[in-house]
């Protein structure tokens, strides 16, 4: 572990007009830890997501992610990140193998056929590599984004709802990704409405609520019944 | 463009829109052979530009329609490679748009445009890359927009007007068999607004992009 973290967040505060989402944020993930963020529908995760992604501008304070500030060094940050986010970032009329060239190229990557197909192969996609997208399950999908990161290598990975509207098989995929992401040194940021399996793979346990976190405890040996009391101790969403 | 090509669904909606514009443009004009030749030059940048508006508009409907428009935006790297790409798709497709035109007004007013092709191939080409350049820049501003449909044509019309007016200009000259240097000042800024435009757009284009 390095002492500088991956993700530093301080001070953020974020409004939407006369509506404050984000009010004085403070976090941080170090390298090789996964941090899940939880709270309630609203609370503010995809939005500190999003400024982290560089698809948003905090109103105050800062979000440095690898070294970069997020709101002054965006084109920089953009290098560092891979964002897997609702949507999937794909489009449905070309094949797996087609939107991989695509948006690698895009990212100025120049991957070789051989690269392309061993990232392929690495989220299992492989034999689905020249079907149209538009026939793919919402797992295919989510494995086709990380295809782009598996090629990418991107320091941070900022996931919001990762898990959700898949399988088991793609869940336990999924969790075995992330888990050797962190094993690299990667750092990832992770909302989640989860109290299951899929907070297996947090070091850390974040819960944002009014605008801030509110909690920010090891995961250890929490089970999914201690992080649900504790997660109904600060919001106002207990189950 | 591998995506239109798959799908067809700009291409198809505009030759069906060129069929219907041209039998409106028919019943207006009627068999009137003087007339014709006076509306002919404005009457086929009317075409092309109708048909421009509806094709540029739709140029990130691919990526709206597919959540993709965020993932270009986290795209790392010159955001210009996006609007040449966008640019190029657009010509190419308005290109094919307007020689189908040229055919079909030929087919239906029943008449000559051989004489004219050299000139026409080059005012349509100047001009299609000078609706495209700043259309496909507009399509952009006015991607995330919530009136977007009604935003563009209104932001789009008036930059135009340098373009329309040097192409409808060189296009009556040349029809009407005028030599090269009666219509070449209009050429010359039909190629200046182009490459301003062009310029302008790979400029400012990752800066529009930008949230």
């Amino acid at each position: 572990m390095t002492s500088e973290p991956r993700i530093r967040v301080t001070a953020l505060r974020k409004t939407f007009g006369s509506h404050r989402v984000l009010d004085g944020l403070d976090v941080d993930v170090r390298e090789g830890e996964a941090v899940a963020l939880l709270g309630a529908n609203g609370a503010g995760k995809t939005t500190l997501l999003k400024i982290l992604a560089t698809l948003v501008r905090p109103t105050s304070g800062t979000a440095i992610v690898a070294g970069h500030d997020c709101a002054k060094d965006a084109e920089r940050v953009r290098h560092e990140i891979g964002l897997i986010a609702h949507a999937s970032y794909v489009y449905e009329d070309l094949t797996a193998l087609e939107n991989l060239r695509f948006w690698t190229t895009l990212a100025g990557l120049r991957p070789s056929a051989a690269a392309l197909a061993s990232a392929l192969g690495s989220v299992e996609l492989d034999r689905a590599a020249d079907e149209r997208v538009r026939t793919f399950s919402a797992g295919m999908k989510r494995r086709l984004s990380l295809a782009r990161f598996v090629l990418a290598r991107p320091q941070v990975l900022l996931l919001d709802e990762p898990f959700a509207g898949l399988d088991q098989r793609a869940k336990k995929w999924l969790e075995e990704h992330l888990a050797s992401f962190k094993a690299r040194g990667g750092a990832i940021l992770m909302a989640t409405h989860s109290f299951g399996r899929e907070l297996a793979v947090a070091d850390r346990i974040a819960i944002l609520a009014g605008g801030a976190i509110a909690l920010d405890t090891p995961r250890g040996a929490l089970s999914a019944d201690d992080v649900q009391r504790l997660y109904g101790l600060h919001t106002e969403d207990a189950p | 463009m591998l995506v239109e090509r798959r799908s067809k669904e700009t291409l198809n909606a505009l030759f069906f829109f060129a069929l219907l514009l041209l039998f409106v443009f028919q019943f207006a004009v009627g068999p009137d052979r003087e007339r014709l030749a006076g509306t002919l030059p404005g009457l086929l940048w009317l075409g092309f530009i109708l048909s421009g508006l509806l094709g540029l508009g739709r140029t990130f409907v691919v990526e709206r329609e597919n959540d993709c428009w965020e993932g270009l935006l986290l795209a790392p790297g010159d955001k210009s490679a996006i609007y040449v790409g966008k640019l190029a798709g657009n010509v190419l497709l308005m290109l094919v748009v307007e020689v189908l035109l040229i055919v079909l007004f030929t087919i239906f007013f029943d008449i000559d445009l051989s004489p004219a092709i050299p000139t026409l191939a080059i005012v349509v080409v100047l001009g299609t890359i000078g609706l495209a350049s700043v259309g496909t820049l507009f399509a952009a501003m006015t991607a995330g927009v919530r009136a977007r449909e009604l935003l563009f044509p209104v932001l789009l019309l008036p930059v135009q007007v340098p373009v329309l007016l040097a192409a409808v200009k060189a296009t009556e000259a040349g029809l009407a068999g005028e030599p090269l240097a009666a219509y070449a000042h209009w050429l010359q800024l039909l190629a200046a607004a182009d490459v301003i435009y062009l310029v302008a757009g790979v400029l400012t284009f990752e800066f529009i992009l930008e949230p």
